[in-house]
Order: structure tokens, then C-alpha cells, then sequence
């Protein structure tokens, strides 16, 4: 692989940190990651796994205490770099009320820029675009106060957005909201990442946002346990259930029956693949029998609009 | 119980006022403050009345908003009045015990109120028609030229800017957890006023210690996005002194000479 | 016993420009020993629906009655029924503010005018239910725990008021699985062991399906859907999309595979009622 195709590269790294008492502890422990340009990671964990605590060495909001980490080809220990690093990485927290720093949304967006030292009508062009990009143009006049969360963090997106990154960091954005701001958010992103080519690390504890990703990252403890898609991560069901991680209802599903016995295939990940396991297990003569009449008169949703509750992308 | 608070919030517009630069509406606002107080004729009182009311048509805003402006205010208006009203000696019109109200307290407790009510109606309408940024960006510039004195011009605006910002929103996190302590029995309305002050412990702690929280993941923010001081900052909106600056401050100073020469001859 | 709302109407700011009314003519019983879950999403009227159930707020018409009392007066006897409805905020770990856990919780119990030992006792009692050890906590600073924690020592705040009916909003928000599955078995004790009527404001279609025994819909400051949570999963769905609302993912699940022509039941609450379905699947319509 070439290493300008490398957008983050973590290595051997921790982060140790002294607690009340003066103990150390180790919020990272040994972690090494490489995550491409373009890619689309989510890290997920319980809290105080130490994904947030990773997070913020990618904007070199944190220091390692061992190991080392690069960021766009600079090394986050050179002091000289710091500010493109945070120029090209661009960060969204958790809570969107603390990340806004202006009492006008338009404003707002234009604060990252205007600390790059960028031209007046550059910075309104740029302002422009990135509310564009997310969708809240009509919003532009407002006070962020009377937005809703969603919304929030979308503002809080074309904040970082105006400064054009390569990569956003995200450290839980969606906790804080309600499902449809949680969509709102998910969706955005994923547009980012396949129109404009933007590397995405999404942190995350709602596995119906992780499934959606090119690739999983699991941490416990401040170590990193799994990394792979997320069909490899998912049909681990009795794995992540053990870490306190939620799985797709489907994998569950499939896991239950399989531990009885009944073969649905091991690396199911939605309704889709679901089904067509059912259909093909020892199971499919019971279920596909001719009483399922009554079964094609009910109105039900369709796959997208499925897609669309569940937050899921086909695979 | 806290949301009809206004003062402070800008109401988007397009009227003469709202595109005055902010540094030339910061001047006017001064210089006609100050004017305010030289009035001592009902003659000047009705000019002062006449020019706010003016500009307050020329703002274009909902005169209601000029109402909820003297609303949170009213207290101090009758409390400078009843206390102008009350000590000021002259010929008695009413006494009752101790209580003596003279013909000069009246009026001087009425002037008083007047000028308040005049005082806080312009003031409003300099935040009213100007965005919070803007209005910060104009009194940075404003205290530039004093820089080198060691006024920290930016770190002031700065600081103004996140303080209006999240007024709205402490304002609600006052109001969320003063409904989380009344809902366990917290009584922040009745007692005597040391009883209530030790009541409202329940309700500042939080708040103070949101307010941190707040401020910390602010401040990691902020530096996420680049902000290290005001240094090389550029601006989107940079200001810019047009016409309607000149007209408007011309304004002001006319009307503030025509009352300097009315105190001059006690008209 | 029982809350009693009748035609409560609610308008924000009146007599001034902001006037908004959030609740229209509102009528609902909440039984003794309910678990009732209320959802709909950010703005229909909600939290100012859960406010009217302790007094926090008092309809601009219509009457909520606690235990036959009118609760808007201001008797003793209102003050009292109003205390017997307890009530969780969103980040209800925001509101902690003494030195220690104990005192905290203490703060409810004390402005009810309890004596020193009952204080004590209410305390240790309502640690003991949201499992944080006497011996072990009581003295320590609420402020130096784990989020999951302060939200426990919070709840515990509530709790030790002994109230009839309590009321929580989004309890879990915020919490990984681990701490929302800790809640919710203390929640789900509550109700169980002390009786307590729950009322679960969520946007958390599984948990409210999982605990709920009674479901209200709430859309533009109406009651749109009143029911069994299985009976509003499964026969009012478009309602429930109209409304912005989201069907829990185990019935979304059931769904797709009955319309791919699998014949499963789509009375299901839970992954494990799922897993039986398709085992019993085909059998049920014979």
C-alpha cells in the first residue's frame, strides 16, 4: 500500500494517565491502527473502552504516552504540524450545544476558516457550500439555540466541513439524539464520505450506525479487540453481547437458530440475509408452506422504508 | 418560568438600522446615552422621546419587543423613581408619617424613570438589530487602538461572544434544573430572604458546575477548530462604513448638540 | 389511585406574541400499577405532558387529579399528592449538588419534612434499590462516579421519596447497553417489588416494547394512539410512521420476513419471543 494512501496510521501506541490516587492508568494500551483515505471506520465500545481517548489523538487533542501516531503523513509529536493536522482532521463531539461557538449559525460555520486566516469572500463561499452540504442553508440566519439536535450536529458538520478536511473525526455525535437526528446525522456523513471522498472515523455504541461502515473497530479497556467489516464483526454475536455491545436483530436471530442446530449461515447481518437463509435451512418447508395467504394481504413497509428504520445499508 | 427574557437577542432584518456598521451604531448609542441625561425640559424630554420612538420605527421591529425590553427592568424603573419620588426635598404635596412627596421628587422620580425607559429602549435596540457577532466585532475594533495599552481587545470580544451565546442556553438549563429540585419538594418562591438564598444552593451548584463542563468541552472545541487567539484571524463579514453610518451618527450628534444647547440655555 | 387528566390544555406565554399551545384537550386515567410508556417524537408535546403529572406545570384548562386531589391548588393536600408523583429529568445527574451521595439523596426525603432517622432510613433504603452499597458510597462525592453511577444516585434521589407514581424521561439517553440494561432492571424493580406505577418517556422502541404494558401516542399535543404496545407495533403501523415514530427493530424484522412469504407470527417483543416464532412458524395458523 502506498503510505499517501494512508490517512491515519497508529503505532504501538497508549495513552497512560495518572488517577486521583496516582495510579496510573492506562487509557490506551498498546493500540495499532491504520486507517486508509476514504474509508468509512467506526469505533465502537462501552464507555471508558477508550475510544473517545483515541479519537482525540487524531486531532491531536491528546498526546500519546507511548508509541507513536501519524496524521496525514506528519507526526503528531512535532509540535510544528499541530495546526495542519487540525486543519485537515476535523472533529465533531457529543454534545452539540458545547461545540458551538457562535450565536448565529452562518457564523458559526465560518469560525473554523476565518482562525485559518482565510480571504472574506473565500470564507463565504466556503460558509456557503458546507451549509449546503449538510443540508441547513435555510437555517443559516438562526440562533443555534432554537435548532434541534440533529440539526445541531449537522451545523457543528459544516463547521469542520468549511475548513476542508480530508478526514472527520466523529466522537458519538448521535448520543445525544433522538432517532431522527440520529438519521439526519448517518446520512450526512455518509454522503460526505461518497461524494466528497471524506475519510470518516465514527464512534459509535448504536450498532445499527456501525453496520453501515466499511470496517468495525471493537475496543474494551483501552485495547483494541476486533477490527474487520462488519459482517466479520457482527456474526460474533456471543462475543460482543459478552463486551455489552448490541447486535443487528438479525444476526442475533440467526445466531439463536443456529445454536439449535438449524443452519442459517453464520454471517448474517440484515432482514435481507435473513430471509434468504431461512428460506434456504431446514426450517424452510415448516415456514413456506401454503399458509402464508394471509401473510401477503398485510401492508408492510418496504425494503427501503426497512432500510430506513433500521439505519442500514445492504450489503 | 424564564423564557420571556429578550434583552440581548437580535431579531434579522434588513432596516436602516440593521445595516448600520455596528462600530458607528456602538458611537451613536454612547453619544445619545449620554445626551439622554443632559435632557431637563419637558421640550427636551419630548425631543429624546421623539428621536427613540423614530428610531425605533426605523428598526422596523415589533413594538412588543420594546415592551418585553423594560418588562424584566421594571423594578429598577420604579425603584429609582420611588426613590427619587421619596428623598427629594421641596414643596409637599402629600405627607403621611414619615412619608413626604414633593413636587420636585415628583418630577424628578418621572425624569428619572423617563431617561431609564429612554436608556434601556435605544440601548435594546443596538442588540436588537445587531447580531451578537457583530456587535462584538465592532467593540473589538472599537478598543484595537487601545491595545497597546494592554486592553485585550479580542480575548474581550471573544469572551462576549460565547457569553451571548449560551445565555439561552444556560437560561434553560436554570429552568430544567430548577423544575428537577422543585420536583423533589425544593422551594425557591417563599421564605425569608436568607432562607432563600440558602435554597437556592441546589439549584447554582449544578448550574456552576454545567457551566464548567460546558466551557471545558468549549474550549477543547474551539481548539479543535483551529482558534488559537486572535492572531492572523480573518473575518467573513468584515466591516465596512457606508452612508447609512454617516447619516445615522450625524443623526445623533445633531440631536445631541440641539439638546446641549437647550441645558445651555435651560430651556 | 390513580392520576386522572381531564381535557388538560396547555398554552406557553399567554397574552403574549410567543402564544403556543403544545397540549389540546388531553384526557388520560393512569391506573395504580401501570407501566405505561409514552412516545412521540421531539415536539409533540411530552415533556409538557409529563410535567402536568407532578405539578410543574398546571394546564391553562382542565384538571389533573392525583389520588382525587386536584393538584393545582395550593392546600397541603395538594403539595402532598404532588410529592407522591416523582419525577427523572433527561441527565438527571445534572441536578446532583451535595457533598455526598447520602445527602444527596436525602435532599427529597428532608423537604418533606421527615425526621432525622427517617431521612437516614429513606436513604438507605433507595441506595439499596439502585445497588449502590451503603457502607461503600454513602460518603463519597456523587461528582466522582461513573456517568451510569450519577444517574443511579439520582434516581435513588427520586426514589427515596417514596413516590406512588414515578415518572422518567429518556432514562437510559446516553448510556452504553451495559448501563442501559443496569436501569432498566432497576426500573423494572421498582415496578415489580415496590409497586411503584411507571411511567417511561422514550424514544427507545425496544425498551418500551420490552417493559410497557400500555402505550400512548402522543403527536402534535394529541393523543393520536392508546393501547398494547404489541397490539400499536403490529396493527397501527402507518399511524405510528405518520406520527414520526419508529416500530421497535425485532417487528420490523418479523415484518420483512412474513412479507418475503416466511409464516411467522409478528406477536413479538423480544429476540427470544422472535427465535420462538419461526420455530413455531407454519404451526400457528393450523
Amino acid at each position: 500500500m502506498n503510505e499517501k494512501d494512508i490517512m491515519i496510521d497508529v503505532n504501538h501506541m497508549s495513552h497512560i494517565y495518572s488517577d486521583e490516587n496516582g495510579n496510573d492508568v492506562h487509557a490506551l494500551n498498546d493500540v495499532s491502527l491504520s486507517i486508509k483515505r476514504g474509508e468509512f471506520v467506526c469505533i465502537i465500545g462501552t464507555n471508558g473502552s477508550g475510544k473517545s481517548t483515541l479519537a482525540k489523538h487524531f486531532n491531536v487533542l491528546l498526546q500519546p504516552s507511548e508509541g507513536y501516531i501519524n496524521v496525514c503523513g506528519y507526526d503528531t509529536r512535532d509540535e510544528e504540524h499541530i495546526w495542519d493536522i487540525r486543519q485537515h482532521v476535523g472533529m465533531v463531539f457529543q454534545n452539540p450545544d458545547n461545540q458551538i461557538v457562535a450565536a448565529v449559525v452562518e457564523e458559526d460555520v465560518a469560525f473554523g476558516p476565518e482562525n485559518l486566516g482565510i480571504p472574506s469572500a473565500e470564507i463565504r463561499k466556503r460558509v456557503d457550500a458546507a451549509l449546503e452540504a449538510v443540508n441547513m442553508t435555510e437555517y443559516r440566519e438562526h440562533g443555534p439555540h432554537l435548532l434541534s439536535g440533529g440539526q445541531k450536529q449537522r451545523i457543528a458538520i459544516a463547521g469542520v466541513l468549511a475548513m476542508k478536511p480530508d478526514c472527520i473525526v466523529l466522537d458519538e455525535p448521535t448520543a445525544m439524539l433522538d432517532p431522527k437526528g440520529r438519521r439526519e446525522v448517518l446520512e450526512t456523513v455518509h454522503k460526505l464520505n461518497k461524494e466528497e471522498g471524506i475519510t470518516i472515523v465514527y464512534i459509535t455504541h448504536f450498532m445499527e450506525e456501525a453496520v453501515t461502515a466499511d470496517r468495525v473497530v471493537v475496543m474494551k479497556n483501552g485495547v483494541k479487540l476486533h477490527d474487520g467489516t462488519p459482517r466479520e464483526i457482527f456474526s460474533h454475536v456471543d462475543t460482543l453481547k459478552g463486551l455489552g455491545l448490541d447486535v443487528p436483530v438479525a444476526s442475533e436471530i440467526a445466531f439463536k437458530l443456529n445454536e439449535k442446530g438449524y443452519e442459517i449461515g453464520k454471517s448474517i447481518i440484515n432482514n435481507e440475509e435473513l430471509a434468504v437463509g431461512l428460506k434456504h435451512s431446514k426450517l424452510a418447508d415448516q415456514l413456506l408452506d401454503n399458509h402464508n395467504v394471509g401473510a401477503k394481504t398485510i401492508s408492510s413497509p418496504t425494503n427501503e422504508d426497512v432500510n430506513a428504520v433500521r439505519g442500514e445499508g445492504t450489503h | 418560568m424564564l423564557n420571556n427574557i429578550t434583552i440581548g437577542q437580535y431579531f434579522p432584518g434588513n432596516s436602516f438600522l440593521h445595516r448600520m456598521d455596528p462600530r458607528a451604531k456602538i458611537i451613536a448609542t454612547t453619544i445619545f446615552v449620554v445626551a439622554i441625561f443632559l435632557a431637563n425640559s419637558p421640550l427636551a424630554y419630548g425631543l429624546v422621546g421623539a428621536f427613540t420612538i423614530f428610531a425605533m420605527l426605523l428598526s422596523r421591529l415589533p413594538l412588543r419587543l420594546m415592551w418585553s425590553a423594560i418588562k424584566p427592568l421594571w423594578i429598577i424603573i420604579v425603584f429609582t423613581m420611588g426613590i427619587h419620588i421619596f428623598t427629594t426635598p421641596g414643596n409637599s404635596l402629600f405627607q403621611w408619617g414619615v412619608i413626604n412627596i414633593t413636587d420636585q421628587g415628583l418630577a424628578m422620580g418621572l425624569q428619572m424613570a423617563a431617561r431609564l425607559i429612554f436608556l434601556i429602549l435605544f440601548s435594546s435596540l443596538l442588540t436588537y438589530t445587531t447580531s451578537p457577532i457583530r456587535l462584538t466585532d465592532g467593540i473589538e475594533h472599537l478598543l484595537n487602538p487601545f491595545r497597546c495599552i494592554g486592553v485585550p481587545a479580542h480575548e474581550l470580544a471573544m469572551m462576549m461572544t460565547i457569553a451571548l451565546r449560551f445565555i439561552p442556553t444556560l437560561l434553560d438549563e436554570t429552568d430544567r434544573i430548577m423544575k428537577a429540585q422543585s420536583a423533589r419538594g425544593a422551594d425557591f418562591v417563599t421564605g425569608s430572604i436568607i432562607q432563600r438564598a440558602k435554597n437556592m444552593v441546589p439549584l447554582l451548584v449544578p448550574l456552576f458546575i454545567s457551566a464548567f463542563r460546558r466551557a471545558d468541552e468549549l474550549a477543547i472545541a474551539m481548539e479543535a477548530r483551529c482558534y488559537r487567539g486572535g492572531v492572523n484571524r480573518t473575518r467573513m463579514k468584515e466591516l465596512q462604513v457606508t452612508y447609512v453610518d454617516y447619516i445615522g451618527v450625524g443623526a445623533v450628534i445633531l440631536i445631541t448638540i440641539v439638546l446641549i444647547v437647550l441645558w445651555w440655555l435651560d430651556l | 389511585m390513580a392520576i386522572v387528566l381531564d381535557n388538560i390544555t396547555y398554552t406557553y406565554g399567554v397574552g403574549t406574541p410567543f402564544e403556543k399551545t403544545a397540549l389540546h384537550g388531553v384526557s388520560l386515567t393512569i391506573e395504580n400499577g401501570e407501566f405505561l410508556g409514552i412516545i412521540g417524537h421531539t415536539g409533540s408535546g411530552k415533556s409538557t405532558f409529563v410535567q402536568h403529572l407532578n405539578g410543574l406545570l398546571h394546564p391553562t384548562t382542565g384538571t389533573v387529579t392525583v389520588n382525587g386531589v386536584d393538584i393545582s391548588a395550593s392546600t397541603e393536600e395538594a403539595k402532598k399528592m404532588r410529592h407522591k408523583v416523582g419525577m427523572v429529568f433527561q441527565y438527571p445527574e445534572h441536578q446532583l449538588f451535595e457533598e455526598t451521595i447520602a445527602e444527596d439523596i436525602a435532599f427529597g426525603p428532608k423537604n418533606l419534612g421527615l425526621s432525622a432517622d427517617e431521612v437516614d432510613e429513606r436513604v438507605r433504603e433507595a441506595m439499596k434499590f439502585v445497588g449502590l452499597d451503603y457502607d461503600t458510597y454513602a460518603e463519597r462525592s456523587p461528582f466522582h462516579l461513573s456517568g451510569g453511577q450519577m444517574r443511579r444516585v439520582a434516581i435513588a434521589g427520586v426514589v427515596a421519596m417514596n413516590p406512588d407514581f414515578l415518572v422518567l424521561d429518556e432514562p437510559s439517553a446516553g448510556l452504553d447497553p451495559f448501563g442501559r440494561e443496569e436501569i432498566f432492571e432497576e426500573i423494572i424493580r421498582l415496578h415489580k417489588e415496590k409497586g411503584i406505577t411507571v411511567i417511561l418517556v422514550s424514544h427507545n422502541m425496544e425498551d418500551i416494547s420490552r417493559m410497557a404494558s400500555r402505550l400512548v401516542v402522543l403527536d402534535k399535543g394529541r393523543i393520536v394512539l392508546d393501547g398494547e404496545p404489541m397490539d400499536i407495533f403490529n396493527n397501527h403501523r402507518d399511524e405510528l410512521q405518520a406520527v414520526g415514530v419508529d416500530v421497535p427493530p425485532v417487528s420490523v424484522t418479523m415484518e420483512y420476513l412474513r412479507e418475503q412469504g416466511l409464516d411467522v407470527s409478528n406477536r413479538v417483543l423480544s429476540v427470544d419471543d422472535a427465535v420462538q416464532a419461526i420455530l413455531e412458524g407454519g404451526s400457528h395458523v393450523k
